[in-house]
């Protein structure tokens, strides 16, 4: 039975409160049981708390799929691109490499490929994944079109992501400020690499100010 | 008509929510269309330009288990026709040995130089095949070629048992008749026919079988 078609994933960073909620629920997944498949990633450990989590998008070309010399990662006709097919992943881990988000994982000890599957058993009977059932900020959101435009008036769904000179269209949507997504309906990932936060930035003085080894005579 | 969808009330404890808090079956949203799935390229060209492998390999499920009628009908026709010419190759190989007759009488003994319970190695028809001459008891004489049934392993024979074993894989052949009474062979040795001409043993033909 396949995803219903009008429901989609939403990841709002911006509300990402770094509980590790998701990261839990992954793991009672019965698809990968026992497994966490989300990354929860920090943003700038040194300068920041923020975090953002990190599950696959399920890309309209899935670079993963592309690269596989074994003919292992499939994606279903919603849409849902699936782990590696057991009897045929030879774990070589070129969809490691090739992956622009990070999300396939090999797993030397079993010798395959796990990745983000949407938690297929539970969305492809039209319930939340996981990660989106548990997160207590909706940073992950499980729903319809309709519903986020509700939920979130200020932000704007975007799919498309580009990396220098590619663009890569995905089945996951990530929610931007609608304001930024006017000028630029894309996630310019590359750019954004470069970026260094400036006004937004907030030092933490409380450890900057005082230099715990700055009267220490060695 | 209106979407009913679309009026969703977004409040945590509205009835409408009940289907996102994953206790509703899919069925109550809108069936999907065909899934046939169709791989785009990331250059996004048509699959007509394409090379040939992104039809043989393509990404998406539907199409990686579609095998088309005709596709289907080729492999079974293949299939059987390779088993016929199977059997015709099985029956023309009968066919010839048929037709070369038995080997010529060789030499193996005389009576006297195999005691009873003694076991003479002998080559029969050709250089390159092994075989074994047995004397279980004052007029049984056996003879069998050396090759196992299952692999091909020299079997060996043990006359105090009554048996031949192969090795290999723990095969056993009964002595006396030459069928197979345990291990993974399923088919008797190849029997030496003897004959004798006064007190001399001759290697007369021999004798396959499959049961």
């Amino acid at each position: 039975m396949p995803k219903p078609e009008d429901l989609h994933f939403f990841i709002d960073p911006n509300r990402c409160i770094g509980c590790q909620a998701c990261v839990q629920a992954c793991t009672e997944c019965d698809t990968h049981r026992g497994v966490s498949m989300i990354h929860l990633e920090f943003v700038d450990r040194a300068q920041s708390v923020q975090t953002v989590p990190v599950v696959c998008m399920h890309c309209e070309q899935p670079t993963c799929a592309e690269v596989c010399p074994a003919d292992a990662i499939k994606r279903t006709g919603d849409g849902v691109v699936q782990s590696a097919r057991k009897p045929r992943c030879i774990a070589c881990g070129n969809c490691v490499i090739a992956c622009p988000f990070g999300v396939p994982e090999v797993y030397e000890d079993r010798q395959i490929m796990m990745k983000c599957d949407m938690c297929y058993d539970r969305t492809s009977v039209g319930k939340k994944p996981m990660c989106a059932a548990v997160c207590p900020s909706q940073a992950l959101f499980f729903g319809t079109h309709e519903e986020i435009e509700q939920l979130r008036p200020r932000s704007r769904p975007v799919n498309r992501f580009q990396f220098g000179r590619q663009t890569i269209s995905t089945r996951v949507f990530m929610l931007m400020p609608a304001t930024f997504v006017l000028q630029q309906p894309y996630v310019d990932v590359t750019a954004a690499m470069s970026e260094q936060p400036q006004e937004r930035s907030i030092p933490l003085t409380a450890v900057a100010s005082h230099d715990p080894f700055a009267e220490v005579e060695l | 008509m209106a979407d009913e969808r679309q009026q969703l009330d977004v409040r945590i404890d509205s009835a409408a929510r009940e289907g996102l808090t994953g206790t509703t079956p899919s069925n109550i949203y809108r069936p999907l269309h065909d899934a046939e799935q169709v791989t785009t390229a990331p250059d996004g060209r048509p699959m007509e330009v394409q090379p040939a492998w992104r039809t043989d390999f393509p990404i998406d499920w539907p199409q990686d288990h579609y095998v088309e009628r005709r596709d289907f009908m080729k492999f079974m026709v293949l299939t059987s026709l390779a088993f016929t010419v199977g059997q015709l190759w099985i029956a023309a190989q009968n066919w010839f040995r048929r037709g070369r007759g038995q080997p010529q009488l060789v030499r193996l003994a005389g009576v006297n130089e195999v005691p009873v319970g003694a076991t003479r190695m002998f080559a029969y028809p050709t250089e390159q095949d092994p075989c074994v001459l047995v004397r279980s008891a004052e007029n049984g004489f056996v003879a069998y070629s050396q090759r196992c049934t299952h692999l091909s392993c020299a079997v060996l024979p043990h006359v105090e048992a009554g048996a031949l074993r192969c090795p290999c894989h723990e095969g056993i052949f009964d002595l006396a008749s030459g069928r197979p009474i345990a291990g993974p062979p399923r088919r008797p040795l190849t029997r030496v026919r003897l004959e004798w001409h006064g007190d001399q043993i001759f290697a007369a033909g021999i004798e396959e079988r499959t049961v």
